[in-house]
C-alpha cells in the first residue's frame, strides 16, 4: 500500500517547550490509526500538524505527495483533501446545517450550488440527520452537531479524516451515535487518524495503535498486540488506568 | 407603631382603600395645581400645603405596602414601584415631576405657540414661534440650493426611497441587484443629479448645498465608505504581516486621537496647500473623505471587538475545509463578527450622523448649520430655542429610525433559538 501520510523527524516547540519530539510516522491509504496517551502528550498537536493548524519547526510532513511548507497553495490543497473533526464541533452557527455542509464544496471546490447541496444531503443521510438539514447548529443536540460536523468534513470528499477527541465534549448517551458513524466510515475504507480515549472503538476499528507520552511516540503496535501485550511500562500503566 | 397596626393581610380591607385614596388625593392635588393653577390645600399654611401631596402619598404608599396580599395588581404595584420607603418616595417624585412638567411643555409647544404669519412680529404668544421654522423651512431642507433646481434633490431622494421601498416586496435574488445598485451606482448617479453640470442640468456648486439634504448626503456617503474601510482596517490590525498590522494600528490610532473638528479644518484649509498647483478637489469631497476616514477608525475598533469575540475553533474549522484567508473571513468570520457588533456599529453610525453639524467649521451648513445662520438674521433674532428644538427633533427621528432598524436587523439575523 502507498504511504499517504509521512512524518519524518518532526519536532515542534511552543516557545521553549518542546511538544513534539522526533516524530516518525507513516500511514498507508485506508489505514485506521488510533492515537492515545495522557493529556498534554502532544496527540492533538500531532494531528493538527498534519493539516497545518499547527506549524512544525523541524522535519518533513508529506501528505498525499505534497510537502507541507510555507507555501499557502500547498497548505490549502492539503486541507481540502484532509477532513477534520474537532472536539468542540466548530459548526458555523450562522448557517443552517445544509449550508454548513455545502459551503466549502461551493466556494473551495467550485461546485455548482445544486450539486453541492446534493452531496451535502447524501452525507447528512449517511450520518442520519438529513431531517435536520434546515435547522441551525444551535437547535441540535451535541451528538447531532458532531455528526453534522463529520458530514461537513465528508462533503469535501477527503482522502483522509482526522478526529481530534470527537466524543470528549459529548454527554455519555450521545457518544455511541457518533462512534457508530465513525465505525461505519472506517468500514467504508476511509483513511483515519483518531485521537480518542474510547478504547472499545479503538479495538473495533484500529489497524494500529499509537501511544504518546511527553511529545514522543512511545509505542506503535498492531491493535491486538497493543492491548494484549504492550511492551513499554508507560503503556502498561496507562492502559491499566483507563481500561 | 402600637397605635397603628402594621399593614398586613388582616387589615387589608381598611388599609388599602385608605391608602389608595391618600395616594389618589396627592396626585389629584398636584394635577389640579399644575393644570388649573389651583391649590386644593390652599387653606393650609403655605409650607405645609407645598409638601402635603408628598406626605399624603408617602403615608398612602406605606398603608398599601402589604406583602403577599394575594391581590395580584397590588402585589405587582408593590414589587415594582413601592418595595420600600425610598422607592415609594422616588415613585412619588417621578410622577409629580411628570405631572408638573406637562402643562408648561404643552403651552410652549402648542397652546401658546404661534403658527400663523410670516414674520417675527406675528409671534405674539408666550410659546414657541414656529413661524420661524415655517418661513425658513425651505432653507433648512435645501440650504442655499437654488429654488428652481430643488426638484433635483427631491427626485434623487424620491428615487432612493422608492428603490428601498420596492426592495421590501421583491424576491431575494432581485433584492441583491437592488442593493448592488444602491451601493455602487445610485450614490454617484444621485450626486451627479444634484451637482449637475451635464445632461443640460445647471451646475450647482457644493458651497450652495445645505440643510437637511446635505446632512443626508454626507451621512450616506460617509456610512457607505467608512464601513468597508473600517472592516479592512480591523482585519489589518489582526493581520500576521507586521507591515499591514502596524500601518493599520498607526492609521487607527492617528485618526482616533484627533478631534473631528481639527480634522475637518485641516481638510479644508491645510490640505489644499500640500496639493500641487492647479489641482483642485471640491471642499465637500475633502470634508467627506475626512469624516469617512475618521469614522472608519472607530468602525475598525468596533469590528475588531467582534473578531476577537469569535472562538478560535471557527477559524480552524474554516481553514480545515481548505478556505483561504479572504474566503474564511468573507463567509465565516465577518458574518458572525459583524452580527455580534451590530449595536456597536449602530452606535458609531449614529454618532457619525450627529457629528455632521461640525462641518460648519469649514463653512458648510447642514441642518443645524442653517439654523445657526437663520437665527443670526437681524429679522429673526432670538429664535435659537425654536431652531435647535426643531433640529433636535429631526435628528432624533433620524437616529431613532436607524436605531430601530439595527434592532430589527439583530433580531432577523439571530440564529440562536
Amino acid at each position: 500500500m502507498s504511504k499517504i501520510i509521512e512524518l519524518k523527524n518532526v519536532n515542534k516547540w511552543f516557545d521553549k517547550f518542546q511538544v513534539l519530539k522526533d516524530i516518525n510516522l507513516e500511514v498507508s491509504a485506508q489505514e485506521k490509526i488510533v492515537i492515545c496517551g495522557p493529556s498534554g502528550s502532544g496527540k492533538s498537536t500531532l494531528i493538527r500538524c498534519v493539516n497545518r493548524l499547527e506549524e512544525h519547526q523541524e522535519g518533513n510532513i508529506i501528505v498525499d505527495g505534497t510537502e507541507l511548507s510555507e507555501s499557502t497553495k500547498n497548505i490549502e490543497k492539503i486541507r481540502a483533501e484532509v477532513g477534520m473533526v474537532f472536539q468542540q464541533f466548530n459548526l458555523f452557527p450562522h448557517l443552517s446545517i445544509l449550508d454548513n455542509c455545502s459551503l466549502a464544496p461551493i466556494w473551495v471546490k467550485k461546485l455548482p450550488k445544486k450539486q453541492a447541496e446534493e452531496i451535502a444531503m447524501n452525507n447528512l443521510k449517511r450520518v442520519q440527520i438529513d431531517d435536520q438539514a434546515l435547522k441551525f447548529p444551535g437547535q441540535l443536540s451535541g451528538g447531532q452537531q458532531q455528526r453534522a460536523a463529520i458530514a461537513r468534513a465528508l462533503c469535501m470528499e477527503p482522502k483522509i479524516m482526522l478526529f481530534d477527541e470527537p466524543t470528549s465534549a459529548l454527554d455519555p448517551e450521545m457518544i455511541k451515535e457518533v462512534l457508530d458513524v465513525m465505525v461505519d466510515l472506517a468500514k467504508g475504507g476511509m483513511t483515519m487518524i483518531v485521537v480518542t480515549h474510547e478504547m472499545g472503538f479503538a479495538k473495533e476499528v484500529a489497524d494500529y495503535m499509537i501511544f504518546m507520552d511527553e511529545g514522543k511516540i512511545v509505542e506503535r503496535a498492531k491493535t491486538k498486540e497493543f492491548f494484549e501485550n504492550p511492551k513499554s511500562d508507560r503503556t502498561k500503566l496507562f492502559l491499566s488506568q483507563i481500561l | 407603631m402600637n397605635i397603628i397596626a402594621k399593614p398586613s393581610k388582616d387589615n387589608i380591607k381598611t388599609y388599602v382603600p385608605i391608602g389608595l385614596s391618600l395616594v389618589s388625593l396627592s396626585f389629584l392635588d398636584v394635577f389640579v395645581n399644575a393644570f388649573f393653577n389651583f391649590n386644593l390645600m390652599g387653606f393650609l399654611p403655605s409650607q405645609l400645603s407645598y409638601f402635603l401631596p408628598l406626605i399624603l402619598g408617602f403615608i398612602g404608599f406605606y398603608l398599601i405596602r402589604i406583602e403577599f396580599s394575594g391581590v395580584r395588581p397590588l402585589d405587582i404595584l408593590n414589587k415594582n414601584i413601592n418595595s420600600n420607603n425610598f422607592n415609594a418616595l422616588l415613585t412619588l417624585f417621578t410622577i409629580f415631576i411628570i405631572i408638573k412638567s406637562i402643562p408648561p411643555m404643552l403651552d410652549w409647544f402648542i397652546l401658546e405657540a404661534n403658527f400663523a404669519g410670516n414674520s417675527k412680529d406675528d409671534c405674539t404668544g408666550d410659546g414657541a414661534c414656529w413661524v420661524f421654522i415655517k418661513v425658513w423651512f425651505n432653507r433648512f431642507m435645501y440650504g442655499l440650493y437654488p429654488d428652481a433646481e430643488q426638484w433635483r434633490i427631491n427626485t434623487a431622494f424620491l428615487i432612493l426611497f422608492a428603490i428601498v421601498g420596492v426592495s421590501f416586496f421583491v424576491s431575494e435574488k432581485l433584492k441583491r441587484y437592488f442593493i448592488l445598485f444602491l451601493v455602487f451606482v445610485f450614490p454617484f448617479l444621485g450626486i451627479k443629479l444634484i451637482s449637475g453640470g451635464s445632461f443640460g442640468l445647471e451646475y450647482v456648486e457644493s458651497a450652495a448645498w445645505g440643510g437637511l439634504s446635505l446632512t443626508f448626503i454626507i451621512s450616506a456617503f460617509a456610512i457607505l465608505f467608512c464601513f468597508p474601510i473600517g472592516v479592512i482596517l480591523a482585519l489589518g490590525r489582526r493581520s500576521s504581516l507586521p507591515a499591514i498590522k502596524y500601518i493599520s494600528i498607526g492609521f487607527i490610532e492617528l485618526w482616533r486621537g484627533v478631534p473631528l473638528i481639527t480634522v475637518l479644518f485641516m481638510s479644508a484649509v491645510m490640505f489644499p496647500m500640500f496639493l500641487p498647483d492647479g489641482t483642485f478637489i471640491d471642499k465637500l469631497i475633502r470634508v467627506l473623505i475626512a469624516i469617512t476616514l475618521f469614522e472608519a477608525a472607530y468602525m475598525a475598533e468596533v469590528v475588531r471587538g467582534g473578531l476577537q469575540a469569535l472562538p478560535k475553533g471557527q477559524y480552524e474549522a474554516a481553514k480545515s475545509l481548505g478556505m483561504g484567508y479572504w474566503r474564511m473571513n468573507a463567509l465565516i468570520i465577518l458574518p458572525q463578527a459583524l452580527k455580534l457588533v451590530i449595536p456597536g456599529i449602530a452606535n458609531t453610525l449614529l454618532a457619525l450622523v450627529k457629528d455632521t453639524p461640525l462641518i460648519f467649521v469649514v463653512g458648510l451648513m447642514e441642518l443645524a448649520g442653517m439654523i445657526g445662520l437663520a437665527k443670526t438674521n437681524p429679522k429673526w433674532l432670538g429664535m435659537a430655542m425654536e431652531g435647535y428644538v426643531f433640529a433636535g427633533l429631526v435628528f432624533w427621528v433620524i437616529c431613532y429610525a436607524m436605531s430601530r432598524y439595527s434592532q430589527n436587523l439583530e433580531r432577523k439575523l439571530s440564529t440562536e433559538r
